[in-house]
């Protein structure tokens, strides 16, 4: 919703930590780049450094597997199905029988224990079990929709800074159409209509309450997002001199966007990536939160927490637990993003190094990234 | 310069007449999505439910339906398909609450993002900085109406501190207005606060290592004076471009997550609403709308910095 599509690289953490420009593996003696050391083999090698990032990094990888293994903990530990019912029975809590539902309507909270570990919700569900099914298709409308936007983003931008004249004219339009279209609106726009009856393309079925209904809505608005920068770093690129010496070496047009043009912007679509999954997962939380996303009896952090909302007085352990998930695995996405941008950015460094006034043998490392 | 600024009137025309064609589409190729049948009720006969179509006009070709509706929006006579209210008249209802919230919140966040962002650069790398920067992304990583729901909870439900929802007009009580806005301001803000520190905090650092920069300070001129005058106004452009666009779509609707959370009824509920129950001509209408405010609202920003700085009049 509110990023910038000029300036992909600017809400940066910096690498604070190695400002002053001390990776001396990558510095040979006379200040220059060592031999053989790639600017990705470098990115790692600070990434590596920034323990802040990487923490982050594995607390989303921690909630990633946690939500693969949701069935392992409902067959062995709940011993029950993200969908299934207990508003009726009772559950015995430290040798209390206690009901799942109250008469009242409310549900129980945490038990801190395999059944109900953190409680039912006001169906019975054991919200556990639901947190992680919801997870998976949080995170998979995420990633679905980081693919689809990456792929397409990736097509046009370097279609449209390729080509220039009216290939450009024509993208840049569709580009600014997506744009300007207020993105919440088209998202749910999309989402109920398509909700209501599915859509046929071509040999593509979706029914209306598949995940990739979604996936495919959030992966489309977020593609201007991406392709306006890649487009311009493309029109500065294909003016550069490997350009013209692959061009007079007779190669194609899919030749030259492909292997001369594409593995110059890879570094711009690594850091938007993990960027893309965080919004992804945002913006089908909102979705499903007015309806327009993942449709129950379907789980996902978004409908939970807005069927929790309705209950909040009553029963907050609703809207805390999958919005401290979501917040958690959006988090760590985030931060870790920030690190990848840091290490493959350094223009960063420079920036830091220069605003605290110390010398150091950027520009050289810098000369290495750029090719 | 007035070709350039034609130029990018004729391609916001363009922009937006491309998008009430979408809009249209997107909600006519809806299958089940029959208005008549929605409209003529569940114990309808399939006589009345004809004759609403007739009357409606559901039974044209697509693009005689388009212009019809176009030329009903124009001329101010739009009525939605459930209610069958005057749309135009509905929005004006709703715009005051939308732009009191986005007028406010639009101020704090664009006076905190920059006091965020600044404090983070002039500290950069230092424990002020990190823990700015951890805030800002947190910021950025929570849902609006998650914090929204929340803060009701402890602040409205627990406390009684603040109301719970609810629009009072800025005419009917200013002091309970205020009362009433105060929270939903906040709350819009924190995600805004996030990404503009964040951008800020990084032109800064970009614009300190100018020559420019240097050359004032070689002249002696004051660490404050430098900051101000030199490095933050130039700074600030990419800050209002982005803040233009973010405070267009926050009124064309973009706070509809907001206003539901905080039953403002605002602009973007009542395009929320009426998605719900698939009645085109208000969502028609709020898209527009909308995009509208984006539009007029970017391209003013290019023809005013192209005024300002010829560099982008050149490249533009």
């Amino acid at each position: 919703m509110a990023i910038d599509p000029a300036t992909p690289d600017t809400t940066g953490t910096g690498a604070i930590r190695e400002a002053g420009g001390d990776v001396p593996a990558a510095v040979g003696p006379d200040g220059r780049p060592a031999a053989g050391i790639g600017p990705y083999r470098l990115g790692l090698r600070r990434l590596r450094r920034n323990k802040v990032a990487l923490a982050f990094g594995a607390l989303f990888l921690v909630i990633v597997v946690l939500c693969l293994a949701a069935p392992l903990y409902a067959d062995h530990v709940a011993h029950t199905g993200p969908n299934d019912n207990h508003v009726t029975e009772q559950v015995t809590v430290r040798g209390e029988q206690k009901d799942v539902v109250s008469p009242a309507g409310l549900p129980i909270g945490p038990t801190w224990q395999g059944r109900f570990l953190l409680g039912a919700d006001q169906n019975g569900r054991d919200l556990a079990v639901r947190l992680l099914y919801g997870g998976r298709n949080s995170l998979q409308v995420g990633f679905v929709a980081t693919l689809i936007t990456m792929v397409l983003a990736t097509i046009v931008g370097i279609c449209a800074g390729y080509f220039r004249g009216a290939v450009d004219g024509v993208l840049a339009r569709i580009l600014d159409l997506i744009w300007a279209y207020p993105v919440v609106l088209l998202g749910i726009a999309l989402g109920t209509s398509l909700a209501l009856g599915g859509i046929t393309i071509g040999p593509l079925e979706l029914s209306g309450n598949s995940l990739y209904v979604p996936a495919a809505i959030i992966g489309i608005v977020y593609i201007p997002y991406v392709a306006k920068p890649i487009r311009g770093q493309v029109l500065g690129l294909r003016e550069k001199e490997f350009v013209d010496a692959a061009r007079v070496q007779g190669a194609s047009s899919l030749h030259i966007m492909s292997r001369e043009i594409l593995p110059n912007v890879a570094s711009t679509l690594i850091v938007f990536l993990p960027l893309m999954v965080a919004n992804a997962i945002l913006l089908e939380a909102a979705l499903s939160y007015l309806g327009a996303g993942i449709q129950p009896p379907n789980p996902s952090w978004g409908t939970m927490i807005s069927d929790g909302i309705r209950l909040i007085p009553s029963a907050i352990h609703l809207t805390f637990v999958p919005g401290a998930m979501l917040v958690l695995a959006v988090l760590g996405i985030n931060v870790f993003g920030d690190g990848v941008r840091d290490a493959l950015d350094p223009r960063a460094r420079v920036r830091i190094s220069a605003a605290r006034e110390e010398k150091i043998s950027d520009e050289a490392m810098e000369a290495t990234v750029e090719h | 310069m007035a070709r350039f600024v034609v130029r990018r009137l004729l391609s916001m025309v363009l922009v937006l007449f491309a998008i009430s064609i979408l809009t249209f589409l997107i909600f006519q190729a809806i299958p089940n999505g029959d208005p008549a049948v929605r409209m003529a009720g569940r114990l309808a006969t399939p006589e009345q439910i004809a004759q609403i179509r007739q009357s409606w006009g559901f039974d044209d070709p697509i693009w005689q339906q388009y212009l019809t509706t176009m030329g009903k929006i124009f001329s101010g006579d739009v009525v939605s398909y459930t209610q069958q209210l005057n749309v135009l008249d509905q929005i004006k209802q709703a715009l005051p609450a939308t732009l009191s919230l986005s007028i406010g919140a639009g101020i704090i966040w664009l006076f905190f993002g920059v006091l965020f962002g600044l404090i983070s650069a002039i500290k950069a790398g230092r424990f002020t900085d990190r823990a700015l920067t951890v805030l800002a992304l947190v910021g950025v990583s929570t849902p609006v109406f998650l914090l929204g729901a929340v803060a009701l909870y402890f602040l409205a439900f627990k406390l009684t501190i603040f109301p719970n929802g609810g629009y009072v007009p800025l005419t009917d009580d200013p002091v309970d207005w205020l009362y009433h806005l105060i929270l939903p301001w906040c709350v819009l803000s924190v995600l805004f606060i996030g990404v503009y520190s964040r951008v800020l905090r990084s032109n800064v650092l970009d614009t300190m290592s100018e020559d420019y920069v240097r050359t004032a300070r070689a002249k002696g001129i004051s660490e404050r004076r430098v900051m101000v005058r030199h490095v933050l106004r130039n700074s600030m452009i990419p800050i209002i471009s982005l803040w233009s666009l973010d405070f267009a779509a926050v009124i064309g609707g973009g706070a509809i997550l907001t206003e539901s959370v905080f039953n403002l009824q605002g602009v973007g509920q009542y395009a929320a609403d009426s998605i719900q129950q698939l009645d085109v001509p208000p969502v028609l209408v709020v898209v527009m709308l909308g995009a509208f405010a984006v539009v007029i609202l970017s391209a003013l920003t290019d023809v005013i910095f192209a005024f300002l700085d010829p560099r982008i009049r050149l490249t533009g």
